[in-house]
C-alpha cells in the first residue's frame, strides 16, 4: 500500500427524500504516472489509483476509470439522488491491489 | 564533424520531422476515441466541458464535464503521452451526469470529452487549455 | 488595477507587463467563515510598497478557488497528518505535543508573530526551530529535519489555527539586528542573473517574468501547497528556490541568513492575515 493514503469525503448528514446532493471526495495519493524518471534517469514505475466508485445502499452512483493523467491527491465532485436514509460507500482501487474505503450515513427526514 | 551543406539539409529534415510530431500525437487520440465509440459518428451539443483557458500549472488543471442523460463520459488530453484521462460511468443514483476532477496536462493542448448516450449515439466537446511554462512560481 | 500593473522596465526583456489572469479584486473567505486580509496598507518600514498584497491575489481564478474551502485545499491533507503527529507520543520523556499544549488551537496566534526573539535561547527563532526545541528539550525526541515532511506538516497545522489573524512580527528590540541582516539580504543581488528579491517582488510585482505572474513574495501563506510539486513547501525552501532561479549559490535551510530573511520578509507582510496552508502555482 502506498504511504499515507487517507480518503476524505464530504456528504451532507441529512436530506429530504429524492433530494439532489453534492458529494466531494479527496484522497491523498502520489499518482505516480510512470512517465517520470528518478535522479539516476531510471523510469519510476507507474503506481496510481485506477478506479473510484460510489454507491448508495448498494446502488451505483458513479464509477470512474482513472488514468495517470489524474492529478496527485485525486479529487472528484459529483451529484447523487438520495431516495431514502442509508449509506454512501466510497471505494478507491490502487494499482498495487490495495483498496481504500470510506462510508457516510445520510438521514432522510 | 565538419558541417557540410548535406548535413545541414539532413538536420533541417530532422527538425521538420519533429515539427509534425504533434499530428502523430493527435492520431493516437483518434485511436483512443475509436476504441470508445467503436467508430460511430460523434455529434456535438448536449455536452459541456469546462476547463480554464490558461492553466497556471499543468499538474493540477480543474475540469468539469456534464452531459444530461449520458451513460458515460470519457475525457482525453490529446497532447499527453497517453491521451486517456478518465471515464465517468453514471449509475441510476447519479443526480446529474456531471463530474469535476483535476487533471495533468503535459503542455498546451485540446481537452476532449465524449459522452455515450443511452441510444448509442455519441457527442463531443473540446477546449484548448494553454499551459503556462514558467517554473519560478511567482 | 493600477498598482498591480506597474510598468517598471528592468533588465531588458526579462519582465513584461502582460494581461494578468488573476482576479485582483477578489477577496478570500475560507470555508465561508475565515476572512483573510489579502490587501492592506503597507507597514511603515516598507512604505515604498504603498499596499501589500497576499500572493493569493496574483493567482488565477482556479488556483484561488482551491484555497477557499478546506476540503478542496490539498494542503489540508497534510494538516491532518500533522494532527496525528501532534497526538503521538515520541521521545524518552513520554510526551506528545498534546501532552503539554492540549489542542492545536491552543497555538492560535503563534504563526502570526514568528520568527520571534527567544529570551532563553538568546536568538531569533522560526517555528521550525521552536518545534525542534520542544522535541529535543521537552520530549527527548530526535529533531526533525528542518524542512522535512514532518516539520512542514506541523508548521501547516500551527499556521492553520492562526488563519485570519494579522501577521505582526516584531522588528525592534533584540530582533533588530537579525531584521537588518534580513533586509540587507533582501536587497542583495544574487546569481548570474544578478537579481535581488526586490528586483522581482518590489520593483516588478504584477508584471510577468516569462509567464509567471510576479507577486510581492509575501510569506503569510506559508507553508504553501504548490501545484508544481503537489506538496507543501516551507518558506526557506522557497527562498532557496528563488536564489537558485537567479542561478546563484544558495544558503542551506536553517542558517542565520535565511532565518534573518524570513524575519524580514515576514515583517513586510505585517497586517496581512496568516493564510497557511495556502495554495499557489
Amino acid at each position: 500500500m502506498a504511504d499515507n493514503v487517507k480518503p476524505r469525503v464530504r456528504v451532507p448528514s441529512d436530506a429530504t427524500a429524492g433530494e439532489e446532493i453534492t458529494i466531494k471526495t479527496l484522497i491523498s495519493h502520489t499518482m505516480e504516472s510512470g512517465q517520470r524518471k528518478d535522479g539516476d534517469g531510471n523510469p519510476i514505475p507507474r503506481s496510481i489509483i485506477n478506479r473510484f466508485t460510489c454507491t448508495f445502499n448498494g446502488e451505483p452512483v458513479i464509477d470512474v476509470t482513472m488514468e495517470p493523467a489524474i492529478s496527485t491527491n485525486p479529487y472528484f465532485e459529483f451529484q447523487a439522488i438520495v431516495p431514502e436514509s442509508g449509506t454512501f460507500e466510497f471505494t478507491w482501487y490502487d494499482d498495487d491491489g490495495s483498496v481504500y474505503t470510506d462510508s457516510k450515513e445520510i438521514t432522510v427526514g | 564533424m565538419k558541417l557540410t551543406r548535406r548535413h545541414t539539409l539532413l538536420m533541417a529534415f530532422g527538425s521538420a520531422v519533429a515539427a509534425i510530431l504533434p499530428f502523430r500525437a493527435f492520431a493516437a487520440v483518434e485511436d483512443n476515441i475509436t476504441a470508445f465509440t467503436g467508430g460511430a459518428a460523434v455529434g456535438t451539443g448536449g455536452i459541456t466541458l469546462i476547463a480554464p483557458e490558461i492553466a497556471e500549472n499543468g499538474n493540477t488543471v480543474p475540469i468539469e464535464v456534464s452531459a444530461p442523460g449520458a451513460e458515460a463520459i470519457i475525457v482525453f488530453a490529446a497532447g499527453n503521452p497517453t491521451p486517456d484521462v478518465a471515464t465517468f460511468n453514471f449509475g441510476p443514483l447519479a443526480a446529474q451526469q456531471s463530474a469535476s476532477t483535476r487533471i495533468r496536462l503535459a503542455g498546451t493542448q485540446d481537452v476532449i470529452a465524449i459522452a455515450r448516450m443511452p441510444d448509442g449515439s455519441f457527442v463531443q466537446a473540446s477546449q484548448e487549455v494553454k499551459v503556462t511554462i514558467g517554473g519560478c512560481g511567482g | 488595477m493600477k498598482l498591480l500593473f506597474r510598468g517598471g522596465v528592468v533588465a531588458g526583456a526579462l519582465f513584461a507587463a502582460l494581461a494578468a489572469q488573476a482576479d485582483e479584486e477578489a477577496n478570500l473567505v475560507i470555508n465561508g467563515d475565515i476572512e483573510i486580509t489579502v490587501r492592506t496598507d503597507a507597514p511603515e518600514h516598507v512604505a515604498q510598497l504603498g499596499t501589500i498584497y497576499s500572493g493569493w491575489v496574483f493567482r488565477s481564478d482556479e488556483t484561488q478557488s482551491l484555497q477557499m474551502d478546506d476540503f478542496e485545499n490539498p494542503g489540508m491533507i497534510f494538516v491532518d497528518d500533522a494532527i496525528d503527529a501532534w497526538n503521538t507520543v515520541d521521545g524518552t520523556a513520554g510526551n506528545s505535543c498534546a501532552a503539554c499544549h492540549g489542542e492545536p488551537e491552543s497555538l492560535a496566534g503563534v504563526r502570526a508573530v514568528y520568527p520571534k526573539w527567544n529570551d532563553e535561547a538568546e536568538e531569533v527563532r522560526t517555528i521550525a526551530m521552536q518545534v525542534n526545541g520542544c522535541r529535543t528539550e521537552r520530549m527527548g525526541a530526535e529533531a526533525w529535519k528542518y524542512d522535512g515532511k514532518e516539520m512542514i506538516n506541523m508548521e501547516a497545522l500551527i499556521a492553520s489555527v492562526s488563519r485570519g489573524m494579522p501577521v505582526d512580527v516584531a522588528i525592534d528590540g533584540p530582533a533588530q539586528s537579525m531584521w537588518e541582516l534580513g533586509r540587507e539580504i533582501y536587497y542583495t543581488r544574487f546569481g548570474q542573473l544578478d537579481l535581488s528579491c526586490a528586483n522581482c517582488h518590489e520593483d516588478n510585482y504584477g508584471n510577468n517574468i516569462r509567464s509567471d505572474h510576479l507577486s510581492q513574495g509575501q510569506i503569510n501563506g506559508f507553508p504553501t501547497y504548490r501545484l508544481k510539486n503537489a506538496q507543501l513547501n516551507g518558506v526557506q525552501s522557497r527562498f532557496r528556490g528563488c536564489i537558485r532561479d537567479t542561478r546563484g549559490e544558495t544558503y542551506g535551510v536553517g542558517v542565520e541568513e535565511l532565518i534573518a530573511l524570513e524575519l524580514y520578509v515576514a515583517s513586510r507582510g505585517n497586517g496581512l492575515s496568516v493564510e497557511g496552508p495556502s495554495v499557489r502555482n
